[in-house]
């Protein structure tokens, strides 16, 4: 079986551009599973179930989803491979922009979109450092000059990676993903792989050092008071 | 004395000289979050010097940040030489098939400079055709169609490279995200084009957007506060003149207040070759073609006619009169009776028949 791990700061359309990948696998006959790391709960499920998709679920409570993922990604892999899928993706939210899920030898995917600006890219850490496919999404709402941008702030910190612009709703470029991921190595066990960077052992952008106050600058497991 | 760059690499030369040789270079560093090396020594050295706990901190490892270092002054050289290494003389369309398996005769070749029209029900297969060329198919999509550049297969690393990307896209919806005045906009976007002369540059593309638009901006109007008119106005002379892009598709041109015929021209005149998806009469029958989109396929290639160019004087002719009730109306003005209308226009042209029927 085939192993992918897709990561993303939240909603930057990681689940809308899988769906739309796997929706033109599985024309092609491709058998895809799909494991969801969240911290508190998650719609991604229902989406996945409505196009057919066989999903697990991995809530992480207090610990942060990436660190949960690690623990669970053997489970993870055991479970695709009693399912007889061909190909198992990990969809993960990350919530620290330093923590990635990514291992050695397992095909890397990070999801950022256009709209969250072009000095995202610089802010992201190893996720999108090391990934080997770069998902850039909701370019149908920016300019083109701002798309042409971003994806050479993404060049920048990343020369390696395969750079490819996928429109989440309408599917445009989705197909061309779906061929990127089958390119994915086998992967038969985890046992003794590698992460491809260390994850700190951080909850939140407090945990890593953050000293601005203010909404902008909270990440994570944030937890707001009640003044009603 | 220039210096031969076969026989020294970027990451041995020291930061002056490097600096001296690709500007840009400094880049590297700043968006990775380090500070720029000492004029004196060599990223190289400078890698091998960084503290561990920073490297930890910034989610960066030693051993590869001379791989990174070296794909990175590569793309810098593939960017600034993009231009030219990626001269387009043709693009080639081979026909595939429709969603009922019907195939497409037709070998569809556009030079730079063409005016191409997209026309058809929404669903009837435009975006795939876009997805086609943009991802240049080689018969491993769901149309069967393959994509030739000048002629030949494309290199299969071209397919996903960000200096051969094809199509440079003008949509309706766009807007801006960012918070920056017209000229820092364009200049931002001009340097990560790694263009020699910016000022200038970013003075062409304000004066050219400002021709196209309506209504005038300045270099210092903050991009969010440009109307949708402007904004596109600004879109278009922008990519006629930085993008790399050979193809720009637009699409819903015809309501976004700026002179639509001129912005055509001004992207055809910059060697662009124009799709538009388009069912405006002046803009259809602007094209050398129009490709009639059905059922998930091309059914039919049609060349503008002698006869269809004739009529686009006369809906050039009907356009300008309603643009000119238009700007009666805008300015208070009453409208007059329009009987004699189409008359008026036969008889005395454009201009003339507007006194017909705007009462100043
Ligand atoms: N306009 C536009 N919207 C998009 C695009 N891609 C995704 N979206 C929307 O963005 C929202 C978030 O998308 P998701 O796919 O749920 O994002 P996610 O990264 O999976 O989110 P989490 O799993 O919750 O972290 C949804 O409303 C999508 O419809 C795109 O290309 N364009
Ligand atoms: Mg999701
Ligand atoms: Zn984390
Ligand atoms: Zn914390």
């Amino acid at each position: 079986m085939k192993l992918i791990t897709i990561a993303g700061p939240p909603s930057s359309g990681k689940t809308a551009v899988t769906i739309k990948a796997i929706a033109s696998l599985q024309q092609d006959g491709v058998h895809v599973g799909v494991v969801k790391f969240d911290s508190l709960s998650t719609q991604d499920q229902s989406l996945y179930e409505k196009q057919g998709v066989e999903v697990m679920n991995g809530l992480s409570g207090n610990l942060c989803p990436d660190h949960f993922f690690v623990s669970n990604v053997s489970d993870c892999l055991a479970w695709g491979v009693e399912k007889g899928f061909d190909l198992l993706v990990i969809e993960s939210a990350g919530l620290c922009n330093r923590c990635a899920p990514h291992i050695q030898g397992v095909l890397a995917v990070c999801v950022i979109d256009n709209l969250s600006g072009v000095d995202t890219p610089k802010k992201i850490g190893p996720m999108l450092k090391m990934s080997d496919v770069v998902v850039i999404t909701k370019g149908d709402i920016v300019s083109q000059a701002e798309r042409e941008v971003f994806s050479y702030r993404v060049r920048q910190v990343n020369a390696n990676a395969t750079i490819i612009n996928v429109n989440g709703l309408t599917g445009q470029g989705g197909h061309e993903l779906g061929k990127l991921l089958l390119h994915a190595p086998e992967t038969p066990d985890l046992e003794g792989r590698l992460l491809r960077f260390s994850m700190p052992a951080a909850l939140c952008s407090y945990c890593l050092g953050q000293r601005k106050i203010g909404s902008d600058f909270q990440m994570g497991n944030v937890k707001k008071m009640d003044f009603t | 004395m220039p210096m031969d760059k076969e026989n020294r690499e970027f990451i041995s030369l020291p930061m002056a000289e490097l600096l001296r040789l690709a500007p840009f270079a400094g880049d590297f560093f700043s968006s990775l979050g380090l500070e720029l090396p000492g004029e004196e020594i060599s990223p190289a050295e400078y890698f091998t010097s960084l503290d561990a706990e920073l490297l930890e901190d910034l989610g960066l490892e030693r051993q590869s940040l001379p791989g990174c270092f070296t794909a990175f002054m590569e793309l810098l050289e593939n960017l600034k030489g993009g231009a030219d290494s990626a001269h387009i003389e043709s693009i080639t369309i081979r026909g595939g098939h429709d969603k009922s398996g019907r195939a497409e005769e037709f070998d569809l070749t556009v030079k730079p400079g063409e005016v191409i029209c997209i026309v058809g029900p929404t669903g009837s297969g435009k975006s795939r055709f876009l997805a086609d060329i943009e991802w240049m198919a080689q018969g491993d999509t769901p149309t069967g169609r393959s994509i030739l550049i000048n002629g030949a297969a494309p290199e299969p690393a071209q397919r996903f490279s960000l200096e051969h990307k094809l199509v440079a896209q003008l949509s309706q919806n766009m807007n801006f995200v960012m918070d920056l005045t017209v000229e820092e906009f364009i200049t931002m976007h001009a340097e990560s084009r790694m263009v020699d002369d910016i000022p200038s540059v970013t003075a062409v593309i304000i004066e050219l957007a400002n021709d196209l638009a309506g209504e005038k901006f300045t270099p210092q109007t903050p991009v969010t506060a440009l109307s949708g008119g402007q904004s596109r106005a600004l879109m278009i002379a922008d990519t006629s003149c930085l993008s790399t892009s050979p193809i720009v598709l637009i699409d819903e041109i015809e309501n976004a207040g700026i002179d639509r015929k001129r912005a055509v021209h001004t992207l055809v005149d910059k060697r662009k070759i124009v799709l538009m998806a388009t069912h405006d009469p002046i803009l259809a029958l602007m094209g050398e073609r129009r490709l009639v989109f059905k059922n998930g396929g091309i059914a039919t290639i049609i060349d503008t006619s002698r006869e269809e160019r004739a009529n686009l004087v006369r809906f050039e002719e009907m356009d300008a009169m309603l643009g000119a009730v238009r700007n009666a109306l805008r300015n208070g003005e009453m409208i007059g009776k329009m009987s004699g209308f189409f008359v008026a226009t036969g008889i005395y042209g454009g201009p003339r028949a507007l006194l017909l029927c705007v009462r100043g």
